[in-house]
């Protein structure tokens, strides 16, 4: 590839933002982790609730740009052309983080507004992970009816269409139509948390886990050359356990809100299968790098994308499972086993992923210029991604033990023992066992922040190193062929 | 009609794999073709399930459904009780009772509702508490919240209120002024106005039927 497409572009803007908010998402997560270990920390000026709902905003919008950058980088290279209306794409694109801008600026300094639908629209909705204000709810649907449009209107104009383009834009329309769902007001609390879940569950466990599904495609095709045919197969396979299984697996969110009891039922068997389409993604990606013994030009890229494989697994997944079915989730709902399972899966599943896409990108742009030699690869490395990764990936370990433990505490000496109560909640925040998990935790999140800055530091600095063919084949002729 | 889990799990499955072998016919099992088919045919039917399913459940949680209270649900005495036959505790609506010192016309009812929900979205309650379990987990689960025996113990002599209502809207005003430990919740400058309403959704709440969640509210283990 001689020449960056506009697209392309476009996609690093994505990604440069993406993640500093990432950075953002971090430093308002620590304030929360102090809050729990000191809570007269920023009162009244950065209150928890405040600091929290920045934390977990922060992350769902870098994840959606780094998605919609992905999205950009690889659309041009599938079908050979520049993408259609992009300069529509870079518009929306400011026009988004001029938006983002403007909300964190009135959550940080107005905060909350009065009990009427005027507070709704302009400052917050109050709903969790989609607080987001009304007319800014607008901006997201108009911006991604752009990000839609470019998809589709590239693909007309090539005509040409990809089995993974086929379940891209399929994919795309069930994602943004979903955020419909989420805008619109009703007394009703019921209601409410019904259709607040069709946007948030069928977003993280049904359209992302199908994005993501893409995403891994066009990078295991670029990372190790995987064939199409083999690609394409796979991600049907999982776009079918995915939807076979997580639609209905909303069910185990509709246990306690109002709902009829046969959601018990439909929800704790469907979402017990949830983990299926996981394994199923780490058979996939261990099988193709084991077939191309681990060769590649990029290595933080593919230890990335083994991080999204098993995180996925791990904390999607197990810690997922843990908690579904209605006999435990009885007792563990709305407890820290909740924000244990929270940390884990949006790592392994989107961090993981957004940041292989990430170094994908970056190997690709240092590596030109390069005059190539004969005998000679240029390899992605350096030492400190090695250091963010193995720094990063301890961190999230440890926050998501600790929260474990938290969350153990809360189920156990508050819910099924307790009752419940006010002073049941006070008597398991402060039992030791709680406490201590969370110092823990504030210490992790402490030891994931340094991480993030050598990540940052090696976004710069990483670039492409000359490596002998033969090392590269050397290195990957570990096992002999023949035993 | 009653809808059960296992009929709804079975036939959503059976179908999807029924279509898949039909349309897929002549495909072996490793190709491409026949698990697109299996793909689209999952997505379709198990969203067809997850919309029939919409439509039943609406008759469970609009108000006054099965499940959801009307708003002037309130004028009642609302108390938490163990059903033997389900296992689990279900809210019981008994005689009627004052609120804030007045029977509330079902326009008055769903009004005051109403500013309820509107104050609690307004001040971000959701990123603290969990409400129906959903929320943060920062301050307590406000489910049952109303039914909680903090309020008579506690809060009314502190702020010095006749009636629990009164002592949750006095209490709901100054948060700050009462802390209960060391983590305090701050001052979300409600009006009165707001605080009543707030009061009257938490009692609201309490009413709604959430298959026993949560367990044995308000009674410890020794009890």
């Amino acid at each position: 590839m001689d020449k960056l497409y506009e697209s392309q572009k476009l996609a690093i803007w994505y990604f440069a933002v993406a993640i500093v908010l990432f950075g953002a998402q971090i430093l308002f997560g620590l304030v929360g982790a102090i809050q729990f270990v000191n809570p007269d920390f920023l009162f009244g000026v950065l209150d928890f609730s405040i600091g929290r709902m920045l934390h977990i905003n922060a992350l769902v919008v870098w994840l959606l740009l780094g998605f919609i950058g992905a999205i950009y980088w690889f659309l041009p290279q599938e079908l050979n052309r520049e993408v259609v209306g992009i300069k529509l794409g870079k518009l929306a694109f400011i026009i988004l983080v001029a938006a983002v801008a403007v909300v964190v600026l009135v959550y940080l300094f107005v905060q909350i507004g009065p009990g009427d639908i005027k507070t709704l629209w302009f400052i917050t909705e109050g709903r969790e992970y989609i607080e987001a204000p009304r007319w800014a709810d607008l901006g997201i649907v108009a911006v991604a009816l752009v990000v839609f449009y470019n998809v589709v209107a590239t693909v007309l104009a090539a005509k040409k269409i990809t089995g993974i383009l086929g379940v891209l834009i399929v994919d795309l329309g069930a994602l943004f139509g979903l955020y419909l769902a989420g805008m619109f007001y009703t007394p009703n609390i019921s209601v409410d948390q019904f259709y607040w879940w069709w946007v948030v569950h069928l977003w993280v466990e049904a359209t992302w886990e199908v994005l993501i599904g893409v995403i891994n495609a066009w990078a295991l095709m670029y990372l190790l050359g995987s064939p199409r045919r083999l690609v394409e197969t796979w991600l049907y396979i999982e776009v079918f356990l995915v939807f076979g299984t997580g639609i209905l697996g909303l069910g185990h969110h509709y246990f306690w809100i109002g709902t009829p009891e046969y959601w018990l039922g439909i929800g704790g068997f469907f979402s017990a299968m949830e983990p299926i389409p996981l394994v199923a993604m780490i058979i996939h990606a261990i099988y193709d790098a084991g077939m191309h013994k681990l060769k590649t030009v990029n290595r933080p890229a593919l230890f990335w994308l083994f991080a999204n494989a098993f995180g996925n697994f791990l904390g999607a997944g197990v810690w997922g499972f843990m908690q579904t079915l209605p006999q435990i989730n009885l007792y563990s709902h709305g407890t820290q086993m909740a924000a244990s399972h929270g940390h884990l899966a949006f790592f392994g599943a989107y961090v993981a992923a957004n940041l292989t896409i990430l170094y994908i990108i970056i190997g690709e742009l240092r590596k030109r210029g390069l005059t190539p030699q004969k005998g000679i690869l240029y390899v992605l490395d350096s030492k400190a991604w090695r250091y963010a990764y193995v720094g990063m990936i301890i961190g999230i370990i440890g926050m998501t033990a600790a929260l474990l433990v938290a969350g153990f505490t809360q189920t156990l000496q508050e819910r099924a023992i307790g009752g419940s109560t006010w002073q049941a909640y006070i008597n398991a925040q402060e039992h030791p066992w709680f406490k201590e998990a969370m110092l823990w935790r504030l210490g992790f999140g402490i030891f994931f922040f340094v991480a993030y800055l050598i990540l940052i530091y090696d976004i710069l600095t990483i670039k492409p190193v000359p490596v002998k063919e033969e090392e590269v084949e050397a290195e990957a002729e570990v096992i002999p062929e023949k035993a | 009609m009653k809808i059960g889990w296992l009929e709804v799990t079975v036939a959503s499955i059976f179908i999807v794999v029924f279509l898949t072998l039909i349309f897929s016919r002549g495909a072996h099992w490793l190709e491409p073709r026949f698990w697109k088919k299996a793909a689209i045919f999952s997505g379709i039917i198990m969203s067809i399930f997850l919309i029939f399913l919409t439509f039943d459940t609406h008759r469970y949680i609009n108000m006054g459904g099965v499940n959801v209270p009307e708003p002037d649900v309130i004028n009642n005495k609302i108390s938490y009780v163990l059903d033997p036959a389900k296992g689990y505790y279900v809210p019981k609506i008994g005689e009627q009772e004052e609120f804030f010192g007045k029977i509330w016309s079902k326009e008055e009812a769903a009004a005051l509702i109403d500013k309820g929900k509107l104050t609690i979205q307004s001040r971000n309650c959701m990123d603290c508490h969990t409400l129906l379990g959903n929320g943060a987990y920062y301050a307590p689960d406000l489910t049952k919240a109303w039914l909680d025996p903090k309020w008579e113990q506690l809060i009314m002599p502190v702020v010095n209120k006749p009636t629990k209502e009164e002592a949750m809207a006095a209490w709901l005003q100054n948060p700050d002024k009462y802390p209960t430990w060391t983590r305090k919740m701050p001052n979300l400058k409600l009006t009165e106005e707001e605080a009543k309403a707030v009061v009257a959704y938490l009692k609201y709440m309490s009413a709604i039927y959430t298959n026993g969640f949560p367990d044995h509210f308000g009674v410890t283990a020794k009890q």
